[in-house]
């Protein structure tokens, strides 16, 4: 990375955004935190592809008491039905992830859409897409969420759809601001005269150059639609036959484990979802962060450089 | 002229979405499969009277447009129909309920503020050093953590130590006024503690970030060459004006207030909206549903409309 030079923030975005996807994905991988983020979330795919088939215990059969405590036999302990908890989190993970996967996936790809045309065309077309991506920005996205699955019904394609639907305004607008400064660079120009259509320069010269960006915001928008399935799980508006982290979760609570301190029914899924979305979150801030060198630049100032022996004996320790 | 312009703009926005609000409320419930007139004249055991003058007043028998003419003018009344559940106005259930959710809310939300805005800054200001690293990874964490979960624990931590559910001891007779507020005061410790823990991590970090670009910035680097004093510098410099990102963070961070403080209202059984809206679901009672949605949906576009002149009034420079 050469930004140390560049002084403006717009103009370093845009630098670093032209180095295309795989350089600034290589950048990022020698950020500590972008690795432990990617470290963590590789654990979690491998965990929900092949834990359920490791997973110890059957998920129908009782195996051992209600609420029994963790034992060497039950590393986590057993739920209210006498249900292994360990087998649970680790069936329930693989069921979680399909959901933030596939909701974050219908979020990004209308997002995207919404934000290259409208960076693209701009005029009408940006004035009004913007105007209905405003709308469902300021409107509680968790209460039309609730309401919307309420009304439609309780199961787990409706818990998918309705928070893919309802999560994609802001990586629009992102996605747009950074469209726009595309749009207006010279080799856009060129290739548009040299007669090429509008669908052919969105797709091979504009899309590419979002890329980063977009990696970004679909990493930071799983850890959303994760959160917002287990808040939808437990205002029981997922399948409730259907083992999530979040029906996990709201089962325990449903059933007074709270009560019973029964805190193994509860804290496995719960950290397994902080840490999954830690990981996520870690990860797409790097990112985001690489594409941002202004807070690097900031390291560099005079005025930390001052403040390092604070946590010394500096006199003037603020 | 033009600030008044950018206030009209701002304002006119708020209204218009208001407006969008009302209208998807109206469509969702009767676009969706099943029909208006079982979904707001079918109040269980409700009188033939009752299911009658409900018809009549929102104009169940008529043609859409008619219907949606009925609906807008039974809202500017304040009518918004009949709980399913409890047969009394929804707009008195809410009334109720608001008046619960906005002290929990309000000092969650403003202790989180303070306590995010303290952790950021002194992590920004001392950034790269251990106590920054702990802070930021603790807020991580912190965002990290479902807001059930964490209500979960602190229920399961203080076990019986401090009161677990409700919002005043249904059997305390002949309270003085003082000991009503004590009581009240105590039942609001779990919520409002596990709001605070769900809401400053995303504060901290917005706050450090911005705190951070602020720092870069080259009129700190003259404040600094002139010889201002370095508390000054990080108030009035580099804070007044980190203060603007942080303005609009937390303007769009309303939607997670609004999450917490359903989850919370459910586990700690606090009698306010988000628990109306979760009795609403768990009965389908899609008049209190519907209700609910439009109050939450108008407090934060208000709210939002809020932050946009407070915005303004920090940073005059704005005028587009």
């Amino acid at each position: 990375m050469s930004s140390n030079t560049i002084s403006t923030g717009e103009v370093a975005v845009e630098l670093h955004a032209d180095q295309g996807l795989w350089a600034t994905l290589r950048g990022v991988m020698r950020e500590p935190s972008a690795i432990v983020g990617t470290a963590v979330i590789v654990f979690f795919v491998l965990a929900a592809l092949f834990g359920p088939l490791v997973a110890p215990y059957s998920l129908t059969e009782p195996s051992c008491a209600v609420y029994e405590p963790p034992s060497s036999a039950h590393w986590l302990g057993c739920d209210d039905g006498g249900i292994d908890v360990l087998s649970l989190v680790l069936q329930g993970g693989r069921i979680s992830m399909i959901v933030g996967v596939v909701a974050t996936v219908i979020a990004m790809t209308l997002g995207a859409v919404i934000g290259v045309l409208s960076g693209y065309f701009g005029g009408a077309t940006d004035v009004v897409l913007m105007r209905i991506t405003d709308y469902f920005l300021v409107i509680p996205q968790i209460v039309l969420m609730i309401v919307t699955a309420a009304v439609w019904g309780p199961s787990l394609s409706h818990v998918i759809v309705v928070i893919g639907l309802l999560m994609w305004t802001g990586t629009a607008r992102v996605i747009r601001a950074q469209v726009k400064s595309i749009r207006e660079r010279t080799y856009i120009r060129r290739v548009e005269s040299l007669g090429a259509g509008h669908v052919r320069i969105m797709l091979a010269h504009v899309v590419p150059q979002v890329g980063p960006l977009l990696v970004a915001n679909t990493v930071l928008a799983i850890t959303v639609a994760i959160f917002n399935e287990t808040a939808l799980a437990f205002l029981g508006l997922s399948d409730p036959t259907a083992i999530t982290w979040g029906t996990i979760m709201e089962r325990a609570f449903e059933r007074s484990a709270v009560s019973a301190g029964a805190w193994w029914a509860i804290v496995p899924a719960g950290l397994a979802v902080a840490f999954f979305v830690m990981g996520c979150y870690l990860l797409g801030r790097s990112i985001e962060d690489s594409l941002n060198p202004r807070l690097k630049v900031s390291y560099l100032s005079p005025w930390s450089w001052r403040l390092r022996p604070l946590v010394g004996r500096d006199k003037e320790a603020v | 002229m033009r600030r008044s312009g950018y206030l009209w703009k701002r304002s006119m926005f708020a209204a218009v979405t208001v407006l969008v609000a009302i209208t998807l409320n109206f469509v969702l419930f009767r676009v969706l499969p099943g029909s208006a007139v079982d979904r707001f004249s079918k109040v269980p055991n409700a009188t033939p009277e009752l299911k009658r003058a409900l018809a009549a007043q929102f104009g169940l028998d008529k043609s859409l447009w008619e219907q949606y003419w009925r609906y807008l003018v039974e809202l500017v009344h304040g009518n918004l129909g009949i709980s399913f559940a409890n047969q009394q106005p929804v707009t008195d259930n809410l009334r109720t309920a608001f008046a619960n959710t906005l002290p929990m809310v309000t000092t969650g939300t403003v202790l989180a503020l303070v306590i995010g805005i303290g952790f950021g800054v002194l992590s920004a200001i001392r950034r790269g050093t251990v106590g920054d690293h702990v802070g930021t990874n603790l807020a991580v964490l912190f965002y990290a953590f479902p807001t059930q979960f964490l209500g979960m624990m602190l229920l399961i931590l203080v076990a019986g130590r401090l009161p677990a559910g409700g919002m005043s001891d249904p059997f305390a007779v002949d309270q003085t006024w003082v000991e009503q507020w004590r009581d009240v005061g105590m039942h609001m410790i779990l919520p409002v503690a596990t709001l605070v823990l769900t809401l400053y991590a995303e504060n901290t970090l917005i706050v450090r970030s911005a705190m951070l670009e602020t720092l870069g910035e080259d009129y700190v680097l003259t404040a600094r060459a002139k010889g201002v004093p370095k508390r000054r510098i990080i108030r009035s410099y580099a804070l007044r004006n980190a203060m603007l990102p942080t303005v609009t963070m937390v303007a769009l961070s309303l939607g997670s207030i609004v999450t917490g403080a359903i989850l919370i209202e459910i586990i700690f059984s606090w009698p306010g909206i988000g628990r109306e809206l979760y009795n609403a679901v768990l009965a389908r009672d899609y008049p209190m549903l519907q209700g609910g949605f439009l109050v939450i949906t108008v407090v934060v576009v208000v709210l939002n409309l809020l932050a946009d002149l407070l915005y303004f009034s920090l940073d005059p420079r704005i005028t587009e």
